[in-house]
């Protein structure tokens, strides 16, 4: 029992390192975990309402989850260019970077529109 | 019963080329078909002139129409100083005929009116209606003075509208030349003559004699000898059918014979082919065609060019087995009895061989009594067949040859038929290698015979009869066919075929095993023997038989599929399902409108999240120029957001496209301005 509880502690001592050590991260960083992870949970509504009634009709499913895994992609990769921390895209502005993916994003969007149907 | 259809269709089949018309005078047919015909009321004097008028040649007693109504109108017509001459003529025309008490003082105002417009009528109808109209007053009333003073000057205008092929002009201003104009010309010509005070110059009226020589040069003719005018030209006046311009030309020549001294110069022929016109075409439904039709043979009845006499036959086919007599009757076209004459059978040959008669040179008899004429008993050599009797005419009396017309010889078509005497008729199943007789039947095939047999594919089936004509000589019939009818409704049809004297068809299964498809079973054998001429033409059941025939191997023909009944094309066709595709199956309303709201729920929370971390809008650029390109940014954005939401909902790709590249060139431009500005901006607050 005190095992399981102090396996419980322990567990809640590691979330709480890493919280504080997330709490670090800036904050346009963590709008963006907040929008990938916004994507991600819309995705799984809509797997998890597929699996409910069927794919019929599939083609809406399909863009209605690419649309949302496509945007967190992007997402992703901006915020790995954004990340100062990350010496790779020292000399690529944030502007920039957001530039890109609102591009990405239209063009993606645009493909996700015309097979909605 | 199917015996006499087979007969009757064959019959017919054959009659039909040989349509020579052999025209029969106006007979009590004619006479109910006209009490059937002018039975109405007539609305107009014409109509009911033209009803009076078929009933008073006919000789029919009652009248056709209420006589008092009739002739309260005819006297308001000849009262009336404004009627028209159309209804005036008819009027005096009615009057003729029904005898109205017309006052003396009325036909004379009419005589004067008429006679003035004699002088000054400019149109040929004008001339035909008055001059008819005197005409008709001097036979109604005699104390009246119709006499035309100036008959020459009115014969020489009407003559003025002649032309040189002997045809008229209705007036002097159309240029059109008529047919039917000639007839009514010669008609109003006819009608000035009998009115002329003083002689008419002769001159002038051998003159028109050679115009209506000249007119029956256009006469045309059908192939049967019926001779007939027609109208050409059509333009400008009422086009007049052949029915009504011939009978106009042959009531014009005959008022014009009637009231001139000289003979005419026309062939008889044309004569008796004009009377063949009139009866060929039998009894019209139509009343103007009737009387059309009537009243011109009623001139054939008497004239003074020459009478046509009509040969007719009640029938035209001779029985052997009934013994039945060729019988001819001649007639006047209208019925009356020709003078004497003898009918003489100048030849007859059969259809096949015209070069040899079988007949030359032989009398008919004469009944009195019946008025045929007939011919007693044909000669032995006349067997059954389709012949032509080749008759002539005799007039005892030289004189009246040139009175009547008689046409010269007269080709008649005659079906000489008789009893068939079939005989000798036997069905036979055979071995096939040898020949022997294994099941023989006679059949009597005038009976009702049925044989019943059986066979399988190594044997024979044998079929033969005889067939004589009534003088005992061997009969070809035009069809002699077997059918094979299978149980499947399958049939097969054989020719039979004669050698010699005898019919015979055999079958040998073993050839004939893949024609009948393999297909064992019952046949019933049905054979059809039919001719013209065979009165005794049949169809008929002879039997069956049971085949036993080999297994159909893998590649044989099938069957065909049965005939199809041809009335079912006309019936109503299979009805027409259309199949739609299933709809897919949909979850309930409900559970989607749940997942609906359930997707806001990560927004909801994404928007919490920001809250949260206190996102603010402080970075937006506060001056006016890059506050009002970042404002347009986000506007350009919006913009294309809101035409991808119109592009799933109504437009197309290319018009989406077409936005799209604007939309994203303007935002482009400014999403540049804006985010090279806040590069900008942060670099220098790095370097700061």
């Amino acid at each position: 029992m005190a095992r399981t509880s102090s396996t419980t502690k322990d567990a809640q001592d590691l979330f709480r390192a890493i919280w504080s050590a997330y709490s670090a991260t800036p904050t346009n960083l963590k709008i963006i975990d907040l929008y990938v992870a916004f994507a991600v949970f819309t995705a799984l509504l809509q797997v998890v309402y597929m699996a409910l009634v069927g794919t019929f009709p599939f083609n809406s499913f399909l863009s209605g989850v690419l649309s949302c895994v496509g945007t967190a992609v992007l997402a992703v990769c901006l915020r790995i260019q954004v990340n100062k921390e990350n010496k790779e895209f020292k000399d690529l502005a944030p502007e920039r970077a957001f530039a890109d993916f609102v591009l990405c994003n239209l063009v993606l969007h645009l493909v996700i529109m015309n097979f909605l149907g | 019963m199917a015996t006499t259809a087979v007969g009757a269709a064959f019959l017919l089949l054959l009659l039909l080329p040989f349509c020579i018309s052999i025209s029969q005078p106006i007979s009590d047919s004619h006479r109910s078909a006209a009490s059937n015909i002018f039975n109405e009321i007539s609305p107009s004097l014409e109509d009911a002139y033209e009803a009076l008028r078929v009933y008073e040649i006919l000789t029919i007693e009652k009248k056709p129409i209420d006589t008092k109504g009739t002739c309260k109108k005819v006297l308001e017509n000849l009262g009336s100083s404004s009627s028209p001459l159309k209804d005036v003529f008819y009027a005096l025309k009615v009057n003729g005929v029904l005898k109205c008490k017309v006052d003396g003082a009325v036909f004379k105002d009419i005589a004067s009116r008429l006679k003035a417009t004699v002088h000054d009528a400019s149109t040929l109808l004008d001339t035909y209606y008055s001059v008819g109209s005197l005409a008709l007053i001097k036979g109604q009333a005699s104390d009246v003075d119709v006499l035309l003073t100036d008959a020459n000057g009115v014969f020489q205008s009407i003559k003025a509208l002649s032309q040189t092929d002997g045809r008229w002009r209705y007036s002097s201003d159309n240029p059109e030349s008529s047919t039917y104009a000639a007839g009514l010309a010669l008609e109003a010509l006819g009608g000035v003559i009998s009115l002329a005070s003083s002689e008419i110059d002769q001159s002038k009226v051998s003159i028109v004699r050679n115009g209506i020589v000249k007119l029956f040069d256009s006469v045309e003719k059908y192939d049967d000898g019926a001779f007939y005018f027609d109208e050409k030209s059509v333009k400008g006046s009422e086009h007049q059918g052949s029915l009504s311009t011939t009978s106009s030309v042959v009531r014009g020549v005959a008022a014009f014979v009637a009231v001139t001294s000289g003979k005419i110069n026309l062939p008889g022929d044309i004569i008796l082919g004009l009377a063949k016109f009139f009866l060929g075409i039998g009894i019209p439904g139509d009343a103007k065609d009737f009387f059309n039709q009537v009243e011109s043979l009623s001139f054939f009845e008497s004239n003074r060019i020459s009478i046509p006499l009509i040969l007719s036959l009640p029938e035209t086919v001779h029985s052997l087995t009934k013994k039945s007599q060729l019988k001819v009757k001649v007639n006047t076209v209208l019925g009356s009895d020709a003078p004497l004459l003898t009918v003489k059978l100048v030849r007859a040959f059969s259809t096949g061989a015209k070069n040899s008669a079988i007949i030359e040179n032989k009398e008919l008899q004469y009944d009195q009594k019946s008025g045929f004429h007939f011919l007693d008993t044909l000669p032995e050599n006349v067997d059954v067949g389709t012949y032509v009797f080749v008759l002539e005419i005799v007039l005892h009396d030289s004189e009246s040859d040139k009175v009547y017309a008689t046409g010269g010889q007269i080709h008649v078509p005659i079906y000489v038929t008789g009893v068939i005497k079939v005989g000798s008729a036997e069905i036979a199943v055979l071995d096939s290698d040898l020949g022997n007789v294994e099941t023989y039947k006679t059949l009597d095939l005038a009976g009702n015979d049925v044989a019943s047999l059986s066979a399988n594919h190594l044997q024979k089936l044998r079929l033969s009869f005889q067939l004589e004509t009534p003088h005992g000589r061997v009969f070809k019939p035009h069809q002699a066919i077997l059918k094979l009818k299978h149980e499947s409704k399958i049939e097969h049809i054989f020719l039979v075929g004669s050698t010699g004297k005898k019919f015979e068809i055999t079958f040998d299964f073993l050839g004939l095993v893949e024609k009948l498809f393999y297909l064992s079973g019952k046949y019933d054998i049905e054979l059809t023997v039919g001719d013209a001429v065979m009165e005794n033409s049949f169809s008929r059941l002879l039997g069956h038989v049971e085949l036993d025939l080999p297994e159909a191997p893998e590649k044989a023909a099938r069957p065909p599929p049965p005939p199809v009944d041809p009335y079912s094309r006309y019936g109503p066709k299979a009805e027409i399902n259309h199949i739609f595709r299933v709809p897919e199956k949909r979850p309930p309303q409900k559970l989607s409108l749940v997942f609906l709201g359930l997707i806001l729920l990560p927004l909801i929370g994404f928007l919490v999240g920001l809250l949260r971390l206190g996102v603010n809008l402080k970075n937006f650029p506060g001056s006016t120029v890059p506050a009002t390109f970042a404002t347009l940014f986000h506007l350009g954005l919006a913009a294309v957001l809101l035409l991808y939401v119109l592009f799933w909902l109504k437009l197309d790709l290319f018009t989406t496209l077409k936005i799209l590249g604007l939309l994203g060139a303007f935002t482009m431009f400014f999403g540049h301005r804006i985010l090279s500005y806040l590069a900008l901006t942060s670099s220098k607050l790095k370097s700061a």
